[in-house]
């Protein structure tokens, strides 16, 4: 029931927000804040609580699960569970949850209460997200997350936000429709074959199905996580979703809902469709790479704060599309990190962006400039996360960004060197980013405050969180580590594509999901994987 | 006929009784209240009568008439939805002087067609429920006499009658070649038996239901009538009609097969693609609330077609449950328009604009209903689409699926604006009240329920439809 209680709760305080938001304005924002605030010290006395049992690390177990019938006539069951990724993301929600709501308290004056109950609203609904592990429930809360969303950026957005969320309405509707086709047909599929219909996770594990079928399911769901996450090509959304939304609605896009496509990944995708995931890799590995390289030169050449910031996501999420293919400890876990330490720093990024357009009402480069001689404050925070965003060691983007490309050597080595190279063009947009922000003369003449006790605590929080991953990962990697051994062990049969010859690969069975265990072993023989890969590759594709 | 073939058609026998007891009361003593009083007593009465008649099992009634589970379901749905149209109505009329008892008898007779319809097994009560229920909607569409009113009124009675030529023409057609009018016995004949004739035959049936249904390219009329019919009665155009035609045709052609029957199949195919993307695409363009609806219902039929198409019992509860959702939202959403649209153009954008700063909770009675047509969780439509989508794909109707899909996307982008437009700040000039009465919010309120019901636990009811609406 605990569950259900976190998603209840924020649903519950949303509600509570709107309906007393005409007793004035402060009731909505400290009932949300509170609300979340409460909530994140119960996950955290959970996780404490759970850290200290004996089988934390043991793969295949659930730290928390709820299993009620719902549909029966379908097969659908209420069924949600937490394993140690679950935990950590609903527990980036709920924070990015207070920043969201810290940073609106002066930017949002209008409609407050119907902004929180939509904002706890998308908290509630990603949170699910990340909790649910029956299909039909994980559709569901996915469709949910976009209506709130659309609102926060079509009522409260900038300029030119009509076109911001036609254009995010209709990438976003169109691809999870496919998934909701894809998932029917594994539905059916699973059905027809074995008699019992499901949309159950566990049930569907494993599902028999011809390699064409395969596919074409793997590419269903893959797309509908694409465009969340966004891979490059069907990137295009986000960037003008990002300029039009108010800073709650950027830090949300940013640090949650392209999460939601990273966690569809490796929760669903890749378990789900071993063999499909495993021939369609290469391709996918690259599609990350030519994201990280090309949505960072073109963070350089954006006058457009916001929209810098935009690319520089996507770029970093092609570190994650990477670190998921390779699909081993170091890469997964390293995904992780990368989540949760983009979903940080980006978040302060946008937070910071936001309260210069407050103050000097333009995102315009150009128009900026020497801002660190008049807000010293709001300089360093802007240096440290633009740093961290660069991949400083240190922060905890290094730590996730450093475990991808250890983790993709093993499997690749051109693509990680590619990759790698992505640490370079980010150093030069970051740097870019900071010098005609907040260093040089302020030619302008710019007077504004500087950041006050509120503001000043949002950054001292975010940089104590970002410090925290980059300088002590090892709770965190502790936590994610049995869930990534458990869902390695769900995708053997990639395991065995990518690590063995094309000609044992049939003797690869579901039973000797063992190898999944074996952390950093492969990292001996990574040279002579390589011709073994090309081969699995060149067969898959045939 | 024995007693329990009575017993069988004991809803149709008390709708038909309210309505002539109505007439009987009118000639006596007129009033508003006392009218509407008893027509709402006689649904109930008939809605109590349905597991009274469920009682003695299916069974037909004469060859004219089946009295089964499926039969009798459509005719709840049918009550449930002209007992708060009747409501509506009586909200409706409070506030506008003339004659007005009348339309509690035609929406009685409207429904008991309906009903006919639904309990159809012959051409003959076919055709006898679809012109009851015709030329009873015609009247009721020119009901205030306003001169939009009958000219949507005379719009709809030439059309209808083209439609009942279709019909009829169709109907001789396959009578002809088959020399029967039971359905039953037409499913078996017909099997097999390809000819000209009866596809002529059958084909001119689907195009005179198609009107009914407003489905393209039948659908021109469907946008002016919405627009001109006085608010309540373009409910019950949306909705009973609705039920009344898709349920007969359902029925018959299940019977009949439609999948044996390739261009026949071919056709229904082309007119479902046609129907989800040409009423969704100029749904786009509307900037009248009636009319934007109208086309979404056009939509919303060609959804119901791509289950139709399927096979398997899946299907038969899929468009049940759809249908059954499809009413709760689409009547919650003109119940709106009721309570919402002063006495100048009807279905103009000015009344919704800021109906959220107005009217909070009829203006989120209006978001739910929109949100279930948008088909977002937590609402009816949801589920609703979700299982139209599960049987087109477990029928490996993937052509079908893809378009309502694509199609559904485009339609949510249309349904959200009109929420954003009721979020904006009123205007300087806030419209006029619109007439406004306890009964009208209990009706919406209970609708908003219905949705929320169906789109978060529908298992109760699609228990019920599987175990007792599936058609054998």
């Amino acid at each position: 029931m605990i569950l259900a209680g976190i998603i209840i709760w924020l649903v519950g305080a949303g509600l509570l927000a709107w309906l007393t938001s005409s007793r004035g304005d402060g009731w909505p924002r400290w009932i949300t804040l509170i609300a979340l605030i409460v909530q994140i010290a119960f996950l955290a006395g959970l996780w404490i609580g759970y850290a200290g049992r004996s089988d934390f690390t043991a793969p295949g177990r659930w730290l928390a699960e709820l299993d009620l019938p719902w549909i029966p006539a379908l097969g659908i069951r209420l069924h949600m569970a937490m394993d140690g990724i679950s935990l950590l993301f609903v527990l980036l929600t709920d924070f990015l949850g207070v920043v969201a709501v810290a940073a609106s308290w002066q930017g949002i004056r209008n409609r407050l209460g119907f902004f929180h109950f939509n904002l706890m609203w998308i908290l509630a609904a990603i949170a699910g997200v990340f909790l649910a592990l029956d299909l039909f429930l994980f559709y569901f809360f996915w469709e949910l997350m976009l209506v709130p969303l659309y609102f926060i950026i079509g009522i409260w957005g900038h300029e030119n936000r009509i076109y911001a969320t036609l254009k995010f309405f209709i990438f976003t509707q169109a691809s999870s429709l496919l998934m909701l086709a894809a998932i029917l047909g594994l539905y059916f599929i699973h059905g027809r074959s074995t008699g019992v219909y499901t949309f159950d996770y566990s049930g569907l594990l494993g599902t028999p199905m011809t390699s064409v079928t395969e596919m074409l399911l793997m590419l269903g769901f893959f797309i509908a996580f694409a465009v969340k996450l966004p891979v490059i090509a069907v990137h295009t959304w986000l960037p003008d979703a990002h300029t039009e939304a108010p800073t709650a609605g950027s830090v949300i896009l940013a640090g949650l809902v392209l999460k939601v496509g990273a966690y569809g990944m490796i929760r669903f995708l890749v378990p789900l469709f071993p063999r499909a995931t495993a021939s369609f890799s290469m391709i996918a590995m690259g599609l990350g790479v030519a994201g990280i390289i090309y949505a960072a030169v073109l963070a350089f050449s954006q006058t457009d704060l916001k929209r810098m910031i935009a690319y520089t996501s996507i770029s970093h999420m092609g570190f994650v599309l990477l670190g998921i293919f390779a699909w081993n400890q170091l890469a997964l876990e390293g995904a992780i990190v990368i989540i949760l330490a983009h979903g940080i720093s980006t978040g302060a990024l946008f937070v910071i962006v936001g309260d210069i357009q407050g103050r000097a009402h333009t995102r315009d480069l150009d128009k900026m400039g020497g801002l660190w001689s008049i807000m010293p404050r709001m300089g360093g925070a802007g240096m440290l996360f633009a740093l961290a965003s660069l991949g400083l060691p240190g922060l905890g983007n290094f730590v996730g960004e450093f475990l991808v490309l250890l983790g993709a050597y093993q499997v690749n080595v051109p693509l990680t060197v590619l990759a790698s190279l992505g640490f370079i063009v980010s150093t030069v947009y970051a740097l870019w980013l900071v010098q005609k922000t907040f260093l040089g003369e302020n030619s302008r003449g710019w007077k504004l405050p500087d950041y006050n006790l509120r503001e000043s605590g949002i950054m001292a929080a975010m940089i104590a969180a970002i410090v925290a991953l980059g300088i002590y990962p090892q709770p965190v990697l502790t936590t994610a580590k049995a869930a990534v051994e458990a869902l390695r062990a769900y995708a053997p049969r990639y395991h065995a594509v990518l690590k063995d010859d094309a000609g044992s690969r049939e003797s690869a069975s579901p039973g000797k999901a063992g190898g999944g265990a074996q952390t950093v072993a492969a990292k001996a023989g990574s040279r002579d994987r390589i011709p073994a890969e090309n081969r699995s590759t060149a067969s898959g594709g045939s | 006929m024995s007693g329990a073939d009575f017993v069988g058609i004991l809803p149709l026998a008390i709708l038909a009784a309210a309505a002539v007891l109505v007439i009987l009361v009118l000639s006596v003593y007129r009033s508003h209240l006392l009218t509407c009083i008893l027509t709402l007593l006689g649904l109930v009465a008939a809605a109590a009568s349905l597991p009274v008649a469920a009682s003695v099992g299916p069974r037909g009634v004469t060859i004219l008439l089946i009295s089964d589970g499926y039969a009798l379901f459509y005719t709840g749905i049918i009550l449930a939805a002209t007992f708060s149209v009747t409501v509506l109505s009586y909200v409706f009329l409070r506030s506008r002087p003339g004659r007005r008892e009348e339309l509690y008898l035609l929406l009685l007779l409207a429904a008991l067609g309906a009903a006919v319809l639904v309990f159809s097994s012959h051409f003959a009560s076919l055709f006898l429920g679809l012109e009851l229920l015709s030329s009873s909607l015609f009247v009721l569409i020119a009901y205030p006499r306003g001169i939009l009113n009958v000219e949507a009124g005379i719009k709809y009675l030439i059309l209808a009658s083209v439609s009942t030529a279709f019909l009829l023409f169709g109907m001789s057609l396959v009578y002809a070649q088959l020399g029967t009018m039971e359905f039953a016995r037409i499913a078996t004949a017909g099997r097999g038996a390809g000819g000209a004739i009866l596809i002529a035959g059958l084909g001119l049936l689907a195009v005179g239901l198609a009107f009914k249904l407003a489905l393209v390219p039948f659908h021109m009329w469907a946008p002016d009538i919405y627009q001109g019919a006085p608010a309540p009665v373009t409910a019950f155009v949306a909705s009973v009609s609705k039920v009344g035609a898709f349920g007969v045709l359902l029925r018959f052609f299940r019977l009949a097969g439609v999948q044996g029957h390739g261009h026949l199949f071919l056709v229904f195919t082309l007119i479902a693609i046609a129907s989800m993307f040409g009423g969704n695409l100029l749904a786009l363009l509307q900037g009248n609330v009636r009319r934007l609806l109208a086309y979404s219902s056009i939509s919303h039929l060609g959804y119901l077609l791509v289950a139709f198409l399927a096979s398997g019992a899946l299907a038969v509860t899929a468009v049940t449950f759809y249908l059954l959702a499809y009413t709760a939202t689409i009547v919650a959403a003109f119940g709106v328009a009721v309570l919402v649209e002063g006495n100048g153009a009807a279905g103009a954008i000015a009344d919704y604009r800021g109906l959220f700063w107005r009217r909070p909770w009829i203006a989120l009675v209006m978001a739910g209903a929109l949100f279930s047509l948008a088909g977002i969780p937590l609402t009816a439509g949801f589920i609703g689409k979700f299982y139209l989508i599960g049987a087109g794909a477990g029928s490996s109707l993937w052509l079908l699926v893809l378009a309502l899909v694509i199609s559904s996307g485009i339609g949510v982008y249309y349904y959200l604006r009109l929420i954003v437009i009721m979020y904006l700040r009123p205007q300087q000039t806030a419209p006029e009240a619109a007439s406004t009465h306890w009964s009208g919010s209990l009706i919406l309120g209970a609708l908003f329920l219905a949705i929320l019901w169906l789109g978060v636990y529908p298992a109760p009811w699609i228990d019920m439809i599987q175990r007792n609406a599936l058609l054998k």
